[in-house]
């Protein structure tokens, strides 16, 4: 079934064959593929394209807060080759009532900040992370800057 | 009795000691934890988040043209290698071409711009381990980098001299005297810095064998840059996805394999007469042509046609009053800065204000190895590694 919502031009690139299985839907644009991956299964997508397709460094994890829509958050991973100098985008949705994801620091012990930053700013909870703290506001914060309903003036709520 | 002894030594015997924020030789305001035995550290572990200013939540408020300024105050050793980032994301998206000459004129003041940090970063570092006159001799040339940029752009260190589109101004009359002047006594320069380290006793015991961090582990902590190539691997976005006509450009991305904090200081030298080679073509073969891309809806209109013209008057008042819109999409594009790759993610969603911009910092990423390239040395070796980093707090917090 997923395989259908990838677009035809893409099937036959490498890097989407491999992940078909795991991918909702992908595309190219402005020279720059973007995969999105099942929610449940990027630990799993990350670990293949790791290990498998040598994409050794995760440039960096991130989110994007699509309020009000739903699913409401992107997690948006980024990925090099350095041997293939490829980059890649992996992204998975995840929902604005449970904000929850799975941690990749498993497989890119990089991740860690980058997730932290994440649940620091968006609220974005990552299960099986290491030490799930906040990173840039301090520790007693209340809300997460980068949603799109929190005020850009303002002390607090 | 004595095995009391034993255990009342253990329970005693580490020492937890506060490092930072305000140390000196943080360079900003990063706290450290370290766990220390007598002298020996046994785990430390940082704590950032005290210049966080919500960068990446006012790009969002501003509108494409505007957020070049919020970029210059990210990372403000090198302002200009952000700039650029930014602007060639937006540019990514709006599919515009720029004019060789503003891209030959990025090249060089980027290349300026990571002379300017080598040299704070080089200066700071000497400090740190007690070669104070280094420091002197560093900011002298960064002081004459300084006084180019704002010949060009009227500032010294937040330029914003680049814009969407090209450069904010024409290059400034007589600025290719200056630059000249700059880099013919600058390998000169190089050399009197070499001279007072390189060499040095004091400098290659503090040094040498310092600061060692295995490859795997910072490829796998993500570390970018300076760092990596001292490690011996040949990594750098300029020679790997060329941005801004760098494929034009005759230069090495040198190497070494020592990996420590030697090795580090080593290549950033060479990383600076590298730079001086670059300026150099830039300033000798520099193309003609316009400052800004053909780009009406953009870029401002010349300040001689917005008075004559009806055309450009009106893209003037929209252009200021409410910005361009940029096409919907996402793009991602990697700058080498002086500190690693920078990254700017940039979503848009067809409207004049980004949706979202996510800024990649080296130095967020290279800070991340803190732990393994500093447990289990001296405390006095905590100053040199984390010297040999080069990170600047504002990019970290963002």
């Amino acid at each position: 079934m997923a395989q259908a919502m990838i677009p035809e031009n893409l099937q036959q690139d490498p890097v989407v064959a491999a992940l078909a299985d795991l991918a909702t839907t992908a595309k190219f644009e402005f020279n720059e593929l973007t995969i999105e991956i099942d929610t449940a299964k990027i630990v799993e997508a990350l670990g293949r394209v790791k290990h498998k397709l040598g994409f050794e460094r995760l440039t960096s994890v991130t989110g994007v807060d699509k309020f009000p829509a739903e699913p409401r958050f992107e997690v948006v991973y980024h990925l090099q080759a350095l041997a293939g100098k490829q980059r890649l985008r992996l992204k998975a949705r995840v929902s604005g009532q449970t904000p929850q994801i799975e941690s990749v620091t498993s497989v890119y012990r990089g991740a860690d900040w980058y997730e932290r930053e994440t649940f620091d700013l968006f609220g974005i909870t990552f299960l099986n992370h290491p030490d799930l703290r906040r990173i840039m506001m301090p520790e007693d914060w209340e809300g997460h800057p980068l949603r799109k309903d929190y005020p850009i003036t303002g002390t607090r709520y | 009795m004595a095995t009391e002894t034993t255990e009342k030594q253990k329970s005693t015997r580490t020492m937890v000691l506060n490092m930072g924020p305000q140390h000196p030789s943080t360079h900003g305001v990063l706290r450290l934890l370290l766990e220390l035995d007598g002298e020996t550290l046994l785990k430390a572990v940082p704590d950032i988040g005290f210049l966080h200013t919500g960068i990446e939540k006012e790009f969002e408020v501003k509108t494409y043209q505007q957020g070049v300024t919020l970029t210059d105050r990210i990372d403000y050793l090198a302002p200009l290698s952000n700039n650029l980032t930014y602007c060639l994301a937006a540019e990514k998206l709006l599919g515009l071409e720029i004019p060789e000459h503003a891209q030959w004129m990025r090249v060089m003041l980027t290349e300026l711009t990571r002379l300017n940090s080598h040299l704070v970063w080089l200066a700071t570092h000497a400090i740190d381990i007690g070669a104070m006159s280094v420091f002197l001799y560093c900011f002298r040339e960064r002081e004459e980098i300084l006084r180019i940029f704002e010949m060009f752009s009227g500032q010294r260190m937040m330029t914003s001299y680049f814009r969407i589109g090209g450069l904010a101004l024409p290059a400034p009359r007589g600025w290719q005297k200056r630059v000249k002047d700059f880099i013919d006594i600058f390998p000169e320069r190089i050399d009197q810095y070499e001279n007072l380290l390189t060499n040095n006793q004091i400098w290659i015991g503090r040094t040498k064998g310092v600061g060692y961090i295995s490859l795997e582990d910072m490829l796998d902590l993500g570390v970018t840059g300076p760092m990596l190539r001292a490690a011996g691997l040949k990594v750098d976005a300029r020679k790997d996805s060329p941005y801004s006509s760098y494929e034009k450009f005759d230069f090495e991305v040198p190497t070494r394999t020592e990996n420590d904090v030697y090795a580090r200081y080593l290549l950033r030298v060479e990383e600076m007469r590298q730079s001086t080679k670059i300026i150099r073509q830039a300033l000798e073969g520099m193309p003609s042509g316009s400052h800004q891309a053909d780009a009406p809806g953009v870029v401002l209109p010349d300040r001689e046609k917005m008075k004559t013209q009806m055309e450009s008057l009106i893209y003037h008042f929209k252009i200021v009053t409410e910005g361009f819109r940029v096409p919907e999409g996402e793009v991602y594009q990697a700058v080498e800065s002086p500190r690693g790759e920078v990254g700017c993610y940039m979503v848009s969603d067809g409207t004049q204000k980004p949706f979202r911009v996510h800024w990649r910092g080296p130095s967020f990423g290279n800070l991340q190895c803190t732990g393994k390239l500093i447990e289990g040395t001296l405390i006095a070796d905590v100053i040199a590694a984390l010297g040999s980093m080069d990170f600047v707090l504002g990019d970290t917090d963002r």
